[in-house]
Protein backbone atom coordinates (compact mmCIF):
# COMPACT_ATOMS: atom_id res chain seq x y z
CA UNK A 1 0.00 0.00 0.00
CA UNK A 2 0.97 3.67 -0.68
CA UNK A 3 4.34 4.51 -0.29
CA UNK A 4 5.35 1.02 1.75
CA UNK A 5 9.22 -0.10 -0.09
CA UNK A 6 9.47 -2.24 2.47
CA UNK A 7 10.45 -6.23 1.12
CA UNK A 8 11.46 -9.20 3.75
CA UNK A 9 14.86 -9.89 2.39
CA UNK A 10 17.12 -10.04 -0.28
CA UNK A 11 15.58 -12.79 -2.16
CA UNK A 12 12.36 -11.06 -2.22
CA UNK A 13 14.16 -7.77 -3.02
CA UNK A 14 16.06 -9.55 -5.81
CA UNK A 15 12.96 -10.80 -8.00
CA UNK A 16 12.89 -9.84 -11.17
CA UNK A 17 16.49 -10.13 -11.78
CA UNK A 18 17.38 -12.39 -14.93
CA UNK A 19 20.32 -13.40 -16.71
CA UNK A 20 21.49 -11.18 -19.38
CA UNK A 21 20.54 -8.07 -17.37
CA UNK A 22 22.51 -4.96 -16.42
CA UNK A 23 23.30 -4.52 -12.99
CA UNK A 24 24.62 -1.29 -11.06
CA UNK A 25 26.32 -2.32 -7.48
CA UNK A 26 27.21 0.19 -5.23
CA UNK A 27 30.35 0.71 -3.07
CA UNK A 28 34.40 1.21 -3.35
CA UNK A 29 36.52 -1.69 -3.28
CA UNK A 30 34.47 -3.60 -0.22
CA UNK A 31 33.33 -0.82 1.34
CA UNK A 32 29.53 -0.15 1.21
CA UNK A 33 28.63 -3.23 -1.18
CA UNK A 34 25.21 -4.30 -1.12
CA UNK A 35 26.77 -7.71 0.66
CA UNK A 36 23.39 -9.39 0.93
CA UNK A 37 22.20 -9.05 -2.14
CA UNK A 38 25.41 -10.37 -3.73
CA UNK A 39 25.12 -13.39 -1.90
CA UNK A 40 21.33 -13.67 -3.80
CA UNK A 41 22.46 -12.85 -6.85
CA UNK A 42 24.85 -16.14 -6.29
CA UNK A 43 21.77 -18.21 -5.20
CA UNK A 44 19.72 -17.28 -8.07
CA UNK A 45 22.51 -18.26 -10.42
CA UNK A 46 21.76 -15.72 -12.82
CA UNK A 47 24.06 -15.05 -15.43
CA UNK A 48 25.79 -13.31 -18.32
CA UNK A 49 25.18 -10.22 -16.66
CA UNK A 50 27.06 -6.59 -17.11
CA UNK A 51 28.12 -5.01 -13.87
CA UNK A 52 28.72 -1.41 -13.78
CA UNK A 53 30.85 -1.13 -10.79
CA UNK A 54 33.59 0.64 -9.52
CA UNK A 55 35.77 -2.32 -8.70
CA UNK A 56 35.25 -5.78 -9.15
CA UNK A 57 35.96 -7.35 -5.27
CA UNK A 58 38.40 -9.69 -4.44
CA UNK A 59 38.27 -12.94 -5.03
CA UNK A 60 36.48 -15.08 -2.31
CA UNK A 61 34.16 -11.38 -1.18
CA UNK A 62 31.76 -8.96 -3.11
CA UNK A 63 31.79 -8.59 -6.77
CA UNK A 64 34.51 -11.64 -6.75
CA UNK A 65 31.54 -14.11 -5.77
CA UNK A 66 30.06 -13.43 -8.97
CA UNK A 67 32.99 -13.79 -11.19
CA UNK A 68 33.77 -17.44 -9.38
CA UNK A 69 30.16 -18.79 -10.23
CA UNK A 70 30.97 -17.10 -13.81
CA UNK A 71 27.61 -15.32 -13.70
CA UNK A 72 29.33 -12.22 -15.17
CA UNK A 73 29.68 -11.73 -18.71
CA UNK A 74 30.68 -7.91 -19.05
CA UNK A 75 32.53 -5.28 -16.17
CA UNK A 76 32.24 -1.89 -16.02
CA UNK A 77 34.73 -0.66 -14.01
CA UNK A 78 37.88 1.90 -13.13
CA UNK A 79 39.87 -0.60 -11.61
CA UNK A 80 39.99 -3.66 -10.92
CA UNK A 81 42.73 -4.58 -8.37
CA UNK A 82 44.00 -7.64 -6.95
CA UNK A 83 41.69 -10.24 -8.12
CA UNK A 84 42.99 -13.75 -9.74
CA UNK A 85 40.16 -15.45 -10.74
CA UNK A 86 38.68 -12.11 -12.38
CA UNK A 87 42.34 -12.16 -14.42
CA UNK A 88 42.25 -15.35 -15.65
CA UNK A 89 38.40 -15.16 -17.35
CA UNK A 90 39.84 -11.73 -18.78
CA UNK A 91 43.01 -12.75 -20.32
CA UNK A 92 40.69 -16.14 -21.54
CA UNK A 93 38.89 -13.95 -23.03
CA UNK A 94 35.72 -15.53 -20.91
CA UNK A 95 34.97 -12.05 -19.19
CA UNK A 96 34.73 -8.72 -21.43
CA UNK A 97 36.54 -6.06 -19.21
CA UNK A 98 35.39 -1.95 -19.51
CA UNK A 99 37.96 0.10 -18.21
CA UNK A 100 36.42 4.00 -17.78
CA UNK A 101 37.82 6.67 -15.30
CA UNK A 102 36.43 6.51 -12.08
CA UNK A 103 35.16 10.43 -12.19
CA UNK A 104 33.24 9.43 -15.81
CA UNK A 105 31.61 6.67 -14.29
CA UNK A 106 30.26 8.42 -11.16
CA UNK A 107 28.81 10.81 -13.95
CA UNK A 108 27.37 8.75 -16.21
CA UNK A 109 25.18 7.19 -13.22
CA UNK A 110 24.58 10.96 -12.54
CA UNK A 111 23.39 11.58 -15.90
CA UNK A 112 20.45 9.44 -15.56
CA UNK A 113 19.30 9.55 -12.15
CA UNK A 114 19.05 13.72 -13.70
CA UNK A 115 17.77 12.82 -16.89
CA UNK A 116 20.39 14.08 -18.83
CA UNK A 117 21.35 11.82 -21.75
CA UNK A 118 25.25 12.66 -21.97
CA UNK A 119 27.89 14.11 -19.76
CA UNK A 120 30.66 16.27 -21.41
CA UNK A 121 34.25 15.80 -19.51
CA UNK A 122 37.67 15.83 -20.39
CA UNK A 123 38.98 12.62 -18.92
CA UNK A 124 40.53 10.61 -21.35
CA UNK A 125 41.29 13.25 -24.17
CA UNK A 126 44.25 12.55 -25.69
CA UNK A 127 44.55 8.41 -24.75
CA UNK A 128 42.74 5.54 -25.80
CA UNK A 129 39.73 6.13 -23.73
CA UNK A 130 38.85 8.49 -26.63
CA UNK A 131 38.63 6.68 -29.58
CA UNK A 132 35.37 6.64 -31.17
CA UNK A 133 33.82 9.31 -28.97
CA UNK A 134 32.66 12.63 -30.23
CA UNK A 135 34.76 15.05 -28.76
CA UNK A 136 33.57 18.79 -28.19
CA UNK A 137 36.01 22.16 -27.29
CA UNK A 138 34.29 24.56 -24.81
CA UNK A 139 35.87 27.43 -23.76
CA UNK A 140 39.11 26.35 -25.51
CA UNK A 141 39.29 22.86 -23.35
CA UNK A 142 38.30 19.54 -25.19
CA UNK A 143 35.73 17.09 -23.61
CA UNK A 144 34.44 13.56 -24.39
CA UNK A 145 30.80 12.83 -24.79
CA UNK A 146 29.76 10.33 -22.98
CA UNK A 147 26.54 8.43 -22.10
CA UNK A 148 24.46 8.30 -19.39
CA UNK A 149 24.04 4.91 -18.31
CA UNK A 150 20.91 2.57 -18.64
CA UNK A 151 20.62 -0.09 -15.80
CA UNK A 152 17.66 -2.63 -15.45
CA UNK A 153 18.36 -2.66 -11.72
CA UNK A 154 20.62 -0.80 -9.47
CA UNK A 155 21.76 -2.62 -6.14
CA UNK A 156 22.93 -0.38 -3.63
CA UNK A 157 23.94 -0.42 0.83
CA UNK A 158 22.97 2.34 2.60
CA UNK A 159 23.54 2.77 6.72
CA UNK A 160 19.98 3.57 8.13
CA UNK A 161 17.13 4.01 5.90
CA UNK A 162 12.89 4.08 6.33
CA UNK A 163 9.86 1.96 5.39
CA UNK A 164 10.03 5.07 2.39
CA UNK A 165 12.85 4.47 0.90
CA UNK A 166 14.48 7.21 2.30
CA UNK A 167 18.26 6.59 2.73
CA UNK A 168 21.15 8.02 4.97
CA UNK A 169 24.88 6.77 3.76
CA UNK A 170 28.51 6.33 6.55
CA UNK A 171 31.77 7.94 5.91
CA UNK A 172 32.95 6.82 2.48
CA UNK A 173 31.12 3.89 2.30
CA UNK A 174 28.64 6.21 0.56
CA UNK A 175 31.38 6.80 -2.52
CA UNK A 176 28.62 5.61 -5.90
CA UNK A 177 25.74 4.70 -3.52
CA UNK A 178 23.96 7.66 -3.94
CA UNK A 179 24.11 8.30 -7.93
CA UNK A 180 23.92 4.50 -8.83
CA UNK A 181 20.25 4.57 -6.42
CA UNK A 182 19.22 7.65 -8.73
CA UNK A 183 20.00 5.20 -11.92
CA UNK A 184 18.19 2.24 -11.95
CA UNK A 185 15.33 1.21 -13.60
CA UNK A 186 14.43 -0.55 -10.31
CA UNK A 187 16.73 0.03 -7.10
CA UNK A 188 17.25 -1.64 -4.54
CA UNK A 189 18.76 -0.92 -1.13
CA UNK A 190 19.73 -2.97 1.41
CA UNK A 191 20.47 -0.83 5.04
CA UNK A 192 22.27 -1.97 8.10
CA UNK A 193 18.79 -0.37 9.88
CA UNK A 194 15.39 0.59 8.65
CA UNK A 195 12.90 2.84 10.95
CA UNK A 196 9.76 3.63 10.27
CA UNK A 197 8.87 6.83 7.99
CA UNK A 198 9.03 10.31 10.20
CA UNK A 199 12.13 8.67 12.07
CA UNK A 200 14.56 10.10 9.89
CA UNK A 201 15.09 13.96 10.00
CA UNK A 202 14.05 14.90 6.74
CA UNK A 203 16.94 16.95 6.59
CA UNK A 204 19.84 14.29 7.29
CA UNK A 205 18.46 12.38 3.50
CA UNK A 206 21.12 11.56 1.51
CA UNK A 207 19.28 9.63 -1.33
CA UNK A 208 15.04 11.02 -1.25
CA UNK A 209 12.87 7.59 -1.55
CA UNK A 210 11.36 8.64 -5.00
CA UNK A 211 14.42 6.84 -5.89
CA UNK A 212 14.22 3.78 -4.06
CA UNK A 213 11.65 0.70 -4.98
CA UNK A 214 12.42 -1.92 -2.49
CA UNK A 215 14.37 -1.72 0.76
CA UNK A 216 15.33 -3.77 3.78
CA UNK A 217 17.01 -4.26 6.46
CA UNK A 218 20.29 -7.19 5.55
CA UNK A 219 21.56 -9.81 7.88
CA UNK A 220 24.96 -10.02 9.02
CA UNK A 221 27.38 -7.50 7.47
CA UNK A 222 30.54 -8.78 7.50
CA UNK A 223 32.09 -5.25 6.52
CA UNK A 224 35.55 -6.86 5.01
CA UNK A 225 38.48 -4.20 5.39
CA UNK A 226 40.55 -4.29 2.34
CA UNK A 227 43.70 -2.74 3.46
CA UNK A 228 43.63 -2.85 7.31
CA UNK A 229 46.31 -0.29 8.03
CA UNK A 230 47.09 0.90 11.60
CA UNK A 231 49.24 3.14 14.11
CA UNK A 232 50.35 2.19 17.53
CA UNK A 233 49.46 4.28 20.59
CA UNK A 234 52.36 6.46 21.46
CA UNK B 1 70.32 10.61 -4.91
CA UNK B 2 66.69 10.64 -2.76
CA UNK B 3 65.21 7.94 -1.71
CA UNK B 4 61.44 7.72 -1.06
CA UNK B 5 61.17 9.98 1.79
CA UNK B 6 63.63 12.45 0.08
CA UNK B 7 61.88 12.78 -2.78
CA UNK B 8 58.04 13.40 -0.38
CA UNK B 9 60.19 15.35 1.81
CA UNK B 10 61.13 17.57 -1.11
CA UNK B 11 57.39 18.25 -2.64
CA UNK B 12 55.98 18.36 0.84
CA UNK B 13 57.72 22.24 0.14
CA UNK B 14 55.65 22.75 -2.82
CA UNK B 15 52.45 22.44 -0.61
CA UNK B 16 51.36 26.04 0.86
CA UNK B 17 48.86 26.97 3.63
CA UNK B 18 45.16 26.24 2.63
CA UNK B 19 45.66 23.95 0.26
CA UNK B 20 43.26 21.16 -0.64
CA UNK B 21 45.63 18.39 -1.60
CA UNK B 22 44.90 15.26 -3.52
CA UNK B 23 47.61 12.50 -2.64
CA UNK B 24 48.16 9.64 -5.09
CA UNK B 25 49.17 5.80 -3.93
CA UNK B 26 52.89 5.21 -3.32
CA UNK B 27 55.71 7.88 -2.70
CA UNK B 28 52.38 11.20 -2.86
CA UNK B 29 50.77 9.34 0.30
CA UNK B 30 54.33 9.63 2.09
CA UNK B 31 53.98 13.68 1.46
CA UNK B 32 52.06 13.89 3.99
CA UNK B 33 54.51 13.09 6.71
CA UNK B 34 56.72 16.23 5.61
CA UNK B 35 54.07 18.87 5.86
CA UNK B 36 55.42 21.83 8.32
CA UNK B 37 53.34 21.41 11.17
CA UNK B 38 52.95 25.28 11.10
CA UNK B 39 50.59 25.22 7.91
CA UNK B 40 47.23 23.89 6.99
CA UNK B 41 46.33 21.29 4.35
CA UNK B 42 43.18 19.50 3.84
CA UNK B 43 43.53 15.98 1.89
CA UNK B 44 40.89 15.25 -0.35
CA UNK B 45 40.18 10.83 -0.76
CA UNK B 46 38.37 10.74 -4.28
CA UNK B 47 36.31 7.86 -2.58
CA UNK B 48 34.25 10.80 -1.04
CA UNK B 49 36.58 12.44 2.20
CA UNK B 50 38.33 15.93 2.81
CA UNK B 51 40.50 16.26 5.70
CA UNK B 52 41.64 12.30 5.57
CA UNK B 53 43.89 11.99 8.72
CA UNK B 54 46.47 9.38 10.33
CA UNK B 55 45.83 5.80 10.31
CA UNK B 56 43.49 4.66 12.99
CA UNK B 57 45.00 3.00 16.29
CA UNK B 58 44.84 -0.32 16.43
CA UNK B 59 41.30 -1.35 17.00
CA UNK B 60 39.81 1.85 16.08
CA UNK B 61 39.66 0.56 12.49
CA UNK B 62 36.27 1.21 10.87
CA UNK B 63 35.53 -0.24 7.89
CA UNK B 64 33.10 2.71 6.66
CA UNK B 65 35.98 4.60 6.76
CA UNK B 66 38.71 4.21 4.15
CA UNK B 67 41.09 6.31 1.61
CA UNK B 68 41.42 5.62 -1.92
CA UNK B 69 43.99 3.36 -1.46
CA UNK B 70 41.68 1.23 0.25
CA UNK B 71 43.61 2.04 3.42
CA UNK B 72 41.76 2.39 7.03
CA UNK B 73 41.65 6.38 7.74
CA UNK B 74 40.66 8.52 9.92
CA UNK B 75 39.16 11.91 10.09
CA UNK B 76 40.41 15.32 11.60
CA UNK B 77 38.62 18.24 12.69
CA UNK B 78 36.42 19.64 9.76
CA UNK B 79 36.41 16.53 7.75
CA UNK B 80 33.37 16.44 5.25
CA UNK B 81 32.37 13.19 3.32
CA UNK B 82 30.65 13.18 0.22
CA UNK B 83 29.28 11.03 -2.92
CA UNK B 84 31.79 9.79 -5.86
CA UNK B 85 30.06 12.36 -8.54
CA UNK B 86 30.57 15.17 -5.99
CA UNK B 87 34.44 14.26 -5.37
CA UNK B 88 34.84 14.27 -8.84
CA UNK B 89 33.08 17.56 -9.31
CA UNK B 90 35.28 19.10 -7.28
CA UNK B 91 38.02 17.99 -8.89
CA UNK B 92 37.05 19.01 -12.18
CA UNK B 93 35.92 22.17 -11.49
CA UNK B 94 39.56 22.70 -10.24
CA UNK B 95 38.46 23.19 -6.66
CA UNK B 96 41.31 20.63 -5.32
CA UNK B 97 44.47 22.91 -5.55
CA UNK B 98 47.33 20.35 -6.02
CA UNK B 99 47.28 16.98 -7.03
CA UNK B 100 51.10 14.52 -6.53
CA UNK B 101 50.98 11.55 -8.36
CA UNK B 102 52.95 8.56 -9.70
CA UNK B 103 54.03 7.96 -12.96
CA UNK B 104 55.36 5.60 -15.36
CA UNK B 105 56.61 7.81 -17.83
CA UNK B 106 56.73 11.77 -18.47
CA UNK B 107 57.33 13.43 -21.96
CA UNK B 108 58.79 16.99 -22.25
CA UNK B 109 55.15 18.20 -23.54
CA UNK B 110 53.47 17.33 -19.55
CA UNK B 111 52.20 13.99 -21.00
CA UNK B 112 51.71 11.40 -18.73
CA UNK B 113 51.52 7.23 -18.79
CA UNK B 114 50.86 5.40 -15.30
CA UNK B 115 47.77 3.09 -15.59
CA UNK B 116 48.79 0.19 -18.66
CA UNK B 117 51.92 -1.67 -19.16
CA UNK B 118 51.06 -3.95 -22.44
CA UNK B 119 51.38 -7.47 -21.82
CA UNK B 120 50.73 -7.03 -18.39
CA UNK B 121 47.46 -7.46 -16.17
CA UNK B 122 45.54 -4.04 -16.92
CA UNK B 123 44.36 -2.80 -13.47
CA UNK B 124 42.57 -0.05 -14.51
CA UNK B 125 42.89 3.32 -14.39
CA UNK B 126 40.68 4.46 -11.40
CA UNK B 127 40.60 8.33 -10.57
CA UNK B 128 44.01 9.04 -12.51
CA UNK B 129 42.23 9.94 -15.75
CA UNK B 130 39.98 12.87 -14.27
CA UNK B 131 42.79 14.31 -11.89
CA UNK B 132 45.43 14.81 -14.79
CA UNK B 133 42.70 15.86 -16.96
CA UNK B 134 41.53 18.78 -14.29
CA UNK B 135 44.02 19.59 -12.01
CA UNK B 136 45.71 22.73 -11.99
CA UNK B 137 48.98 21.69 -10.77
CA UNK B 138 49.93 18.82 -11.02
CA UNK B 139 53.36 17.15 -9.46
CA UNK B 140 54.56 13.71 -10.56
CA UNK B 141 56.49 11.75 -7.94
CA UNK B 142 58.87 9.04 -9.34
CA UNK B 143 61.88 7.45 -9.81
CA UNK B 144 64.16 8.76 -12.66
CA UNK B 145 65.06 5.47 -14.05
CA UNK B 146 63.06 2.08 -14.59
CA UNK B 147 64.49 -1.01 -13.22
CA UNK B 148 66.44 -1.41 -16.25
CA UNK B 149 68.06 2.23 -16.23
CA UNK B 150 65.99 3.38 -19.01
CA UNK B 151 64.81 7.58 -18.35
CA UNK B 152 61.48 7.64 -17.53
CA UNK B 153 61.76 11.61 -18.94
CA UNK B 154 61.17 11.19 -22.62
CA UNK B 155 60.30 13.23 -25.57
CA UNK B 156 56.99 11.15 -26.08
CA UNK B 157 55.95 8.44 -23.49
CA UNK B 158 56.03 5.06 -25.05
CA UNK B 159 53.21 3.65 -22.79
CA UNK B 160 49.83 4.05 -23.44
CA UNK B 161 48.76 7.86 -22.15
CA UNK B 162 46.98 8.74 -18.63
CA UNK B 163 46.49 12.33 -19.90
CA UNK B 164 48.34 15.12 -22.40
CA UNK B 165 49.69 18.10 -21.47
CA UNK B 166 48.99 18.14 -18.05
CA UNK B 167 51.99 17.76 -15.42
CA UNK B 168 54.03 20.70 -14.79
CA UNK B 169 56.34 19.18 -12.36
CA UNK B 170 58.37 16.03 -11.68
CA UNK B 171 60.50 15.33 -8.50
CA UNK B 172 62.64 12.10 -9.18
CA UNK B 173 65.53 10.31 -7.13
CA UNK B 174 68.02 13.12 -8.77
CA UNK B 175 65.95 16.61 -8.66
CA UNK B 176 63.35 18.55 -9.60
CA UNK B 177 62.23 19.56 -13.37
CA UNK B 178 59.40 22.22 -14.02
CA UNK B 179 58.23 21.33 -17.62
CA UNK B 180 57.59 23.57 -20.02
CA UNK B 181 58.35 24.88 -24.11
CA UNK B 182 58.60 21.34 -24.33
CA UNK B 183 62.17 20.64 -22.11
CA UNK B 184 62.18 19.48 -18.56
CA UNK B 185 64.11 22.52 -16.87
CA UNK B 186 66.34 21.55 -14.43
CA UNK B 187 65.78 23.72 -11.44
CA UNK B 188 67.05 21.52 -8.58
CA UNK B 189 69.38 18.62 -8.21
CA UNK B 190 70.38 15.92 -5.38
CA UNK B 191 73.21 17.41 -3.25
CA UNK B 192 75.36 14.08 -4.72
CA UNK B 193 74.20 13.69 -8.25
CA UNK B 194 75.99 15.38 -10.65
CA UNK B 195 73.86 17.88 -14.00
CA UNK B 196 76.41 15.83 -16.11
CA UNK B 197 74.77 12.00 -14.81
CA UNK B 198 70.80 14.19 -15.13
CA UNK B 199 71.97 14.87 -18.53
CA UNK B 200 72.67 11.61 -19.11
CA UNK B 201 70.10 10.03 -18.01
CA UNK B 202 67.64 12.27 -19.02
CA UNK B 203 66.11 11.12 -22.63
CA UNK B 204 64.12 13.84 -23.07
CA UNK B 205 65.11 17.35 -23.71
CA UNK B 206 66.76 19.27 -21.16
CA UNK B 207 67.19 22.29 -20.06
CA UNK B 208 70.13 23.37 -17.51
CA UNK B 209 70.01 26.68 -16.29
CA UNK B 210 73.34 28.74 -15.25
CA UNK B 211 72.51 28.10 -11.35
CA UNK B 212 71.20 24.43 -10.42
CA UNK B 213 69.69 24.52 -6.82
CA UNK B 214 70.72 21.79 -4.59
CA UNK B 215 68.65 19.58 -2.33
CA UNK B 216 70.48 18.27 0.72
Amino acid sequence: MGFNKVVKDANEACQGIQSGMTLMLGGFGLCGIPENCITELVNMQVNNLTCISNNAGVDDFGLGLLLQGKQVKKMISSYVGENEEFERQMLSGELDVELIPQGTLAQRCMAAGYGMPVIYTPAGVGTEVAEGKEMRVFNGKKYLMEYAFDADFAIVKAWKGDTMGNLIFRSTARNFNPMMAMAGKITIAEVEELVPAGELDPDHIHTPGIYVHRIFQGKRYEKRIEQRTTQKRA
Amino acid sequence: MLDKNGIAKRIALEVKDGMYVNLGIGIPTLVANYVPSNIEVVLQSENGLLGTGPFPFEGEEDADLINAGKQTVTTLPGSSFFDSAMSFGMIRAQKVDLTILGAMEVSEWGDIANWKVPGKMVKGMGGAMDLVASAKHIIVAMQHCDKAGHSKLLPQCTLPLTGIHCIQKVVTDLGVFDIRDGAFHLIERAHDVSVEEIQAKTAGKLVIPEVVGVIH
